[in-house]
């Protein structure tokens, strides 16, 4: 395990901290648009767009920004700082290059497909709603860029770290990094299979149909894995720099190896659950992933428990007494040196506690059925990829970008404030939204201009208002919290540099170190998993080819533009008054 | 592993295991299931409602942007105490079914049928709810089911 700090300068320096700024810069549009559409969603805003942008291109962007592009750059610019730092191995400039221009070259074409009004098909893109084919290519290439370094640079140099060590063990955030891009190019896979053959052909114009289910059942394979690929950064900071930021050790190291090799198993074969409602797909199969998805709890349970214990530990360290006196003796709130970090990280746990017990209601089989597509599930990834998610990953850029250019954070009292702001918001949101979600009120959908507007006497639902009032309240306090926020990453972005460009990482050492067998040999854990989504993928996708789906049924063909009723100018819902 | 960690493990595996437990009862015992593959289903293009026996009916609803036609137009009316059996798809694009206080919760997907039953025992309006985006203006597609 290595605690020094690596000077770095040149491309490979410019690099990480252009990954780090450029998703950042668009996040503000992303956030500002989330504050938008709480108040749209609350009846606050009756409009159906804001400055020229229409409300789902808004959502669209802001799905695709926060959830894609922030998530996908920030994992990529993460696991380049981790590797250089842990493996103490220079990257190949070659490599990042050409990453970085897939990446950014990629988020480019799909940011001016979204902007011009071109691809307003949420960040789910489901067909048959098409997009102008640069979205598709665009999202593509921002894909294969994010996975190049893991093939071309990581696993070349861990390699080499091996053979100079042999018996050494794997740094822990090494192979949680290597574990998560792992993940993440399995699960690529099947969401190029329909990008490539069913989208982007649609959307050229060279096929006109296409089946629907399919290119759902592999949208879910990518789509629920993809939220383990922003949860596994944030747990390789929660296992090896929290306890160190808190003053004390890691509790567990095979504990906390366990419970990444879990996530590797457990992580894929569990996408039906975002297709319970749907016909194609027997039921027993979605048992079966509910099962899974049950199991894929277990290494977040283990991580609680991890976490809870090396928090408990540190507290002894700085003096606690009795049984909960440790809580009472955590750097809260600390500006001195890198302590700081520990707020984002904490108000992130706390926010990811909604996060867990909401979850689990929603892989919850028949459960599901009270809260699939309503404001529940908004409620719900709000405080988990918005929550510890977003806090994490936003505490890094700010750690690093100031590592990054050698000065120290600007600001800190904001920067102490922001996370606190934005959980305390995204309690409150969530709360708010989980009660107008168990009332009915959908997700993805412009409520004041339909449900929230009085004036539409036939939809109008007064009895959703009050919660929806309260949840903008709470998305407004969030909001207030990145601003704080922004001001401080501003500062530090153009701080003068007080000491040399490095990357440091405060790594806490563990307190059980002695390997467990079950962790150090990792090819039984990589047959399993592909055995295991070879199990629970096969028949699944059998069925929606064959069983599942009516060739010849009414709308089977994709009928062009998203945003145009397809053939009869549809008469806009009117019910007898 | 220390005796904590594996007492923290094998409580948290107990208490998943009892969770999905307690899902299998309610979804075979109780017959809160979800809906399933119907290999045999009818294809239906247009919506209706046919009675098909004593206070129980059966509605074909086909969704489109931006209604849903269940044979006329975005409404039905049932008796109290009806048993009504909804097969949804839908004609363009992906939209969802929800029947407001009720189970019924479905996706509507081209070239597929999904099912659902629900029994109304209290008099009243239902709103049927598109819940899954759909175009400029999904926010307004709705239907509706009065118990009478």
């Amino acid at each position: 395990m290595q605690t020094q700090a690596i000077p770095l300068k040149g491309a490979t320096r410019f690099i990480i901290l252009s990954e780090l700024i450029i998703p950042f810069i668009l996040l503000i549009l992303g956030v500002l648009l989330g504050l938008y559409q709480v108040l749209a969603r609350a009846g606050i805003i009756k409009s159906p767009d804001i400055l020229g942008i229409n409300y789902y291109q808004g959502l669209t962007l802001h799905g695709v920004i926060n959830a894609v592009v922030f998530t996908t750059f920030f994992a990529v610019a993460f696991g380049n700082a981790i590797m250089l730092h842990q493996l103490r191995r220079p990257l190949k400039e070659g490599v990042q290059w050409a990453s970085w221009v897939l990446m950014v070259g990629g988020t480019l074409m799909a940011a001016w497909a979204m902007l011009t009004g071109r691809a307003t098909v949420l960040y789910t893109f489901y067909l048959p709603m098409v997009a102008h084919w640069t979205f598709y290519v665009g999202a593509t290439l921002l894909l294969i860029g994010s996975i190049l370094p893991y093939f071309l640079d990581w696993i070349p140099n861990t390699l080499a770290w091996r053979r100079e060590n042999p018996n050494a063990k794997l740094p822990l955030a090494v192979l949680g990094n290597l574990i998560n891009f792992t993940l993440w190019f399995l699960i690529i896979l099947p969401l190029a299979t329909t990008v490539l053959f069913q989208m982007l052909p649609l959307s050229l114009g060279l096929i006109q149909e296409t089946n629907v289910l399919v290119s759902r059942t592999l949208f879910w394979f990518f789509g629920h894995a993809l939220v383990y690929f922003w949860l596994l950064p944030s747990y390789i900071m929660l296992y090896t720099m929290l306890p160190k930021l808190a003053g004390g050790k890691l509790y567990s190291d095979p504990a906390a190896r366990l419970a990444f090799l879990l996530f590797l198993l457990f992580s894929i074969p569990v996408g039906l659950h975002h297709q319970y409602t749907e016909g194609g797909l027997s039921s027993g199969w979605k048992l079966w992933h509910a099962f899974l998805t049950f199991m894929v709890a277990l290494p977040s349970f283990i991580t609680a428990f991890t976490v809870a214990a090396s928090l408990e530990h540190a507290g002894r360290n700085n003096g606690a007494q009795g049984l909960f006196g440790w809580m009472s003796k955590l750097p809260y709130w600390n500006k001195e040196g890198d302590r700081w970090l520990f707020a984002y990280f904490i108000s992130g746990l706390i926010l990811f506690l909604f996060g867990g017990i909401t979850g689990i209601v929603n892989a919850s089989y028949n459960m599901n059925l009270v809260v699939h597509n309503t404001a529940w599930i908004v409620g719900h990834f709000h405080t988990t990829v918005g929550g510890l998610v977003t806090l994490s990953f936003l505490g890094m850029t700010l750690f690093l970008i100031a590592k990054l250019r050698g000065v120290e954070v600007k600001a800190k009292g904001l920067a102490l404030a922001a996370p606190y702001l934005w959980m305390i918001g995204f309690v409150i949101f969530e709360i708010a939204l989980s009660i107008t979600g168990l009332q009915g009120a959908p997700r993805r959908s412009n409520l004041g201009i339909s449900y929230l507007d009085p004036s539409q006497s036939h939809l109008y639902r007064g009895d959703w208002l009050f919660w929806s009032h309260i949840g903008a309240f709470g998305g407004m306090i969030a909001v207030i919290g990145f601003l704080a926020f922004t001001i401080s990453l501003v500062g530090t972005l153009f701080a003068k540099p007080v000491r040399q460009p490095e990357v440091d990482f405060p790594i806490a050492e563990a307190v059980h170190e002695q390997p467990t067998p079950l962790v150090v040999n990792l090819r039984p854990w990589v047959t399993a998993t592909l055995l295991l989504i070879v199990i629970s993928y096969t028949y699944p996708l059998y069925e929606s080819m064959t069983r599942g789906v009516l060739a010849n049924a009414p709308g089977y063909r994709s009928e062009g533009n998203s945003l145009q009723p397809p053939q009869q100018p549809s008469e806009q819902t009117s019910l007898p008054k | 592993m220390d005796l904590f960690e594996k007492r923290a493990m094998a409580l948290a595996l107990s208490l998943v295991l009892m969770f999905f437990g307690l899902i299998v009862y309610a979804a075979k015992g109780l017959q809160a299931d979800l809906p399933t593959c119907l290999p045999n289903a009818r294809l239906f293009k247009n919506g209706q409602m046919v009675e098909v026996g004593p206070n129980r009916y059966q509605v074909d609803a086909v969704a489109f942007m931006w209604s849903f036609d269940m044979g006329q137009g975005n409404t039905i009316k049932v008796p109290r105490g009806a048993v009504v059996d909804f097969y949804v798809t839908s004609r363009d694009v992906m939209h969802g079914y929800h029947i407001d206080k009720t189970l019924v919760n479905l996706m509507a997907i081209p070239g597929a049928v999904t099912y659902a039953r629900a029994k109304f025992d209290e008099a009243g309006e239902y709103q049927i709810i598109c819940h899954e985006y759909c175009g400029l203006g999904h926010q307004s597609m709705a239907g509706k089911v009065i118990v009478e």
